[in-house]
Order: structure tokens, then sequence, then C-alpha cells
């Protein structure tokens, strides 16, 4: 395990998404690659995690469970799974599912249940208070999780609170499951909507390390309402024929779209 | 019971930091003797139950311990699945309040009516689950059980002045509590309704027919070596309960005798039907139900003649 922010490669990440879902034949991968720049930032650039068990670590809370895979990614990059474990993913008895485990070292909260991460966060910064500590909670959240009536209750809490030590990060990628947002249930304006409850909001390129961690760089944590931050971002990141197409938010890839895949993600 | 819980809520904090109380906006004149005594530690997270066992499980992954009230349906059935996946999934040591089970609420209405809460909560593995008879025996569960590892759910009543004759305020996981032994038949109680069972044995009694009663307050972990024991002994038993007939004591015993194999019939005693949007007092709906006194010694009587014939 390393203490140090390694600064870690959001295309290593992605070639790790890529092979793991075609070794295990599973989807989610839209979903993941989405996530890969802001994972990237997190975890290589932002989050203070001396080691996955210091009780004083920032807490982390991917909300949008099933793009775990890129977590997972990054836990491999930082030394904190082997190439053997990260090849378990999605087999009989690995720790390493589609959704986060709890039980594995470095997942704060299980998650998979739309909506109950920002709750759980926001329990995590509150605790953080009570505690006198300067410790940090990041919750990085789907867009169409904001469909769920929960997560509204936990950003009422939050700014009400002024728990100005929560970041939270929306993956404004525009689609869900079986759609897209604004066709499904409009989140629209998603900024606004946030800035009425009481955040303090700011609107990212969700695929620019550097802009994301500058933003959160200075950000004050100090006092003041909690932080959003609205992570514009592409469905399918990285790979040409799954942006911004609903179907590889399920579909595993052939041979062919995986050799493609790589190419063009740069194995 | 949730005065009670309140003050040895209170004394607990004083010698434990962790402990946090916060409630989903209910608790007038009742919660004041530890907001008043721990403002700090004490929060009232507004009418949001999912939020209030989301951020229960992020304050007790940092090592909190937080117990939360509400009204029983609110408590246990609107966060239900925040309670699956963050207290019981995480194995964290939250504490949640369910306040008026039964019919306590009775004129306010069957959305305030807990008659599935003990149903629901045992479907949890890890999830301790405790409904005391009455307030004695509340602060005894109480004492017995704040510091477990892993969640609680506590049914309470409001009632802090009936006492149950002969439980002495006696509670232990896993087991059950003898208020009253007779050869003839066995009622088991669970929860203030106990009040009644009471009054059909003494009833019986009178009658000529000597009832053993067991309080069941101790839902999870069960007590299946003592149900296994004292069951052994009857042909008949009676179950007793403010719940759906379906998933409480009466669920539990009925499951002891089946995998024991044991030669004791069971009468669930307890709620069978929808709500129909009459309303009335706790009282009214025990009558409704069959589940007052005098209901419960009719039900007695003619089980019995039903066994003896």
């Amino acid at each position: 395990m390393s203490g140090d922010n390694l600064t870690l490669s959001s295309n290593q990440i992605r070639r790790i998404i890529l092979n793991q879902s075609k070794r295990a034949n599973v989807g989610h991968i839209g979903s993941a690659l989405s996530i890969a720049d802001i994972i990237a930032t997190l975890y290589g650039e932002v989050l203070q995690i001396p080691h996955p068990g210091d009780p004083e670590r920032e807490r982390f809370i991917l909300s949008k469970g099933h793009a775990s895979l890129a977590v997972y990614a990054a836990f491999y990059l930082k030394g904190w799974l082997t190439k053997e474990e990260l090849n378990t993913y999605c087999s009989d008895g690995s720790l390493l599912g589609v959704h986060p485990e709890h039980c594995l070292a470095g997942i704060d909260f299980s998650t998979g249940s739309l909506g109950q991460g920002l709750s759980m966060a926001t329990g995590a910064a509150l605790a953080a208070r009570f505690q006198g500590s300067p410790r940090r909670t990041f919750a990085l959240l789907s867009d169409a999780e904001c469909n769920e009536g929960s997560s509204w209750e936990a950003i009422m809490f939050a700014a009400h609170h002024r728990l100005s030590k929560l970041i939270a990060i929306i993956d404004l990628n525009g689609q869900q499951a079986l759609g897209y947002t604004e066709e499904i249930l409009s989140l629209s304006p998603m900024a606004e909507r946030w800035r009425a409850f009481g955040w303090r909001v700011y609107e990212v390129d969700g695929h620019n390390v550097a802009e994301m961690k500058a933003t959160i760089a200075h950000l004050d944590t100090t006092s003041g309402p909690p932080h959003v931050l609205i992570a514009h971002t592409v469905f399918g990141k990285g790979v040409s024929y799954m942006e911004r197409q609903i179907k590889w938010h399920y579909w595993p890839m052939s041979d062919a779209e995986y050799q493609q895949a790589l190419d063009e993600v740069g194995a | 019971m949730r005065n009670t819980f309140a003050r040895t809520l209170a004394e607990l904090a004083e010698h434990d930091p962790r402990i946090l109380l916060l409630t989903g906006d209910l608790g007038y004149m009742a919660l004041e003797p530890f907001s008043e005594k721990w403002p700090g530690r004490f929060l009232n997270v507004g009418v949001a139950e999912q939020n209030m066992v989301g951020l229960a499980t992020g304050l007790a992954e940092a090592g909190f311990l937080p117990f939360l009230y509400s009204i029983v349906t609110f408590a246990a059935l609107r966060p239900y699945e925040f309670i699956r996946n963050g207290p019981v999934l995480h194995q964290l040591p939250v504490r949640i309040i369910g306040m008026g089970g039964g019919f306590e609420y009775g004129s306010a209405g069957p959305t305030h009516h807990g008659l599935e809460d003990v149903g629901v909560m045992r479907l949890q593995p890890g999830l301790t689950v405790v409904a005391p008879a009455d307030y004695p025996q509340a602060r005894t569960a109480l004492l017995a059980t704040w510091d477990l590892p892993g969640p609680v759910y506590y049914r309470l009543g409001k009632d802090d002045k009936t006492v149950i004759p002969s439980l002495e305020g006696r509670f232990e996981l896993g087991r059950t509590q003898t208020i009253r032994e007779g050869k003839d038949l066995l009622l088991i109680a669970m929860g203030n309704i106990s009040q009644q069972v009471v009054l059909a044995a003494e009833e019986l009694a009178s009658q000529g027919v000597n009832c053993t009663v067991l309080v069941v307050a101790s839902l999870n972990p069960s007590p299946l070596e003592d149900l296994k024991a004292t069951l052994s002994q009857f042909r008949l038993a009676l179950t007793i309960e403010a719940h759906y007939v379906v998933g409480g004591v009466g669920s539990l015993v009925s499951e002891v005798v089946a995998e024991q194999g044991l030669n004791c019939r069971i009468i669930r005693c307890g709620v069978k039907t929808t709500p129909d949007g009459v309303s009335g007092s706790e009282k009214f709906y025990y009558q409704k139900h069959g589940l007052n006194h005098e209901a419960l010694v009719e039900t007695a009587l003619l089980a019995l003649s039903e066994v003896r014939s």
C-alpha cells in the first residue's frame, strides 16, 4: 500500500475497465468509462487516504455503484489490489462484484441501490464534524440518481447543516438505463436545482482532470454550505461506438468490439 | 416506555460519548429527558426517515452509536431498504426505535398502526429485534442491548405506567419470561398487549382453566430453547400480538413447533384483515380484532373444547 497520492492515468483506468469487462463478459461499461477521469482525479490527486483502514482517511462513496469497476481499476493502480485479485472481478467467490462491497478494503460503503449514497456520505461528513476532524467526504452520484427523492432529503439536510466538508460530484452524462434523462424524467436545470437547495455549485468538464483537481483544491471547506461539482461527461467516453449510446449501459463487448475499443483507448 | 427510554438513554449517554439521538420530527413530550440534557447530541433531522437511516449509517461507520426515533411505521417501513442496505448490510450499531407498536395510535388511523414491523424486521439476519411488554422490561432490554455490535430494532409503546404482574422488568436476549404457570393452556404474548393476556389468564383461572403465560420480548435472536421446552408440555397454545398474524410472534412460535416436531396446536391471535377505514381507540381495535381479554377467553375456551373432543 502506498500513502502517496499517485497520479493515476485515466486511460489506464479505461483499459482495465475494458479488459475486465471483456474477461468477465459483463456490461455497465459505458457508465464506468463515463467516470474514469473523475476517479483518476479523486484517487490520483484528491483523496487523502494513508491506507484504507485509517479512521481519519477521507471518505468516498460511489453512490452510482454500478460503475464500480472504475474504482477497482484505481485500487489496482494504487497497489491496493493485486493483479490476481483484480482478475476475480465478477467471478464466483470474489469481493469484486458489479457493485462495491464494504468488505473490500478501500470501499467505505456498499452501494448499488441508487439514492442511498449521499445520505451515507452526509452522515460521514456529520461524523467528521462531531469529531472535529478536517477530513472531507466525497460522493459520486449519477445524474439519473437524482430521480430518487431520497437524494433530495440528503441534499436538503447537508445544506441546512452547512456541511462544508461534504463534496458531491454529479456524473452528468445525460443517460440512464433505458434512455436519455431528458426524455425519461427531466433533471434540467441541474445546477440551478442544487443551487436552489443551498449548495455551492461548480460546473466542470468531467473529463478534464486538471480542471477538476484545481476546482476541488480551491473549495473552501472550512465553513459554509456543501459543494457540488456538476461534471459534464460523455457516457462511454473514449470508445467511439459506445459514446452516448444507450445499449452500452448493459451490453457486453464482442471480440471485434473489444479490439476496436482497445485501439481507440490506446492499449 | 418512551419516557423510560429517553431517561435511560440520557443516563447511558453520560458514560458513552458515542451515543446520539436522531428523530424524524417526532417525540414531543417524550424525548426531552435526552434532548435537554444532551442538546449537542440530539438532532431533529426533519420528516425524512430514509435520510435519517442513511445519516446513521455514515455516523456509525465513524464510530458513533446513533439511536433513531419515529413512529413504528415511519421508523421501520418507510426507510426499510435503507435499513437493509445500511446498518444490516454493514453490520453497524444503529438503533431504530419504533414507537407505538400495534394500535397505540388508534384514532390516528391505519397509516399509524404498526402491524407488520416485527415481521419485516425479523426477516433481516443480524438485526436484533426487541419488543418489550412494559416499561420496566423496556429499560432492562435497553440496558442489555444498547452496546451490541450490530443493529437493533426496538418496538416500544407510549405507556409509562402499566406494569405486567410478575414480569418484574426481566429481560434476556434469546429467552422468554414466564409470568404465570398453569397446566391447561399456554398463552404466549408479545408487546404491551400482554396486559390483555394477563386479564384473560385470570378469567380463565376463575373458570378452572389454568394457564402458563410467556412473554416473548426477544424476537431475534429467537428464544428457541425456552419455547421448545415450554411448548413441549402443552397440546394447545395461543399466541397473542397486536400485529398481523404473519411474521410476528405467532409465526415465530409456529416455526418452532414445526421445525422441532412438537405436538402442540397453535392458535394465532392477531390481526387478519386489511384496514377498513373505521376509526377508534386501541381498545376499540382490540375488540374489533378479537384481541381484548374477553375475546381471548372465548377463543381459548373454544380451542380447548376442540382439542379435548
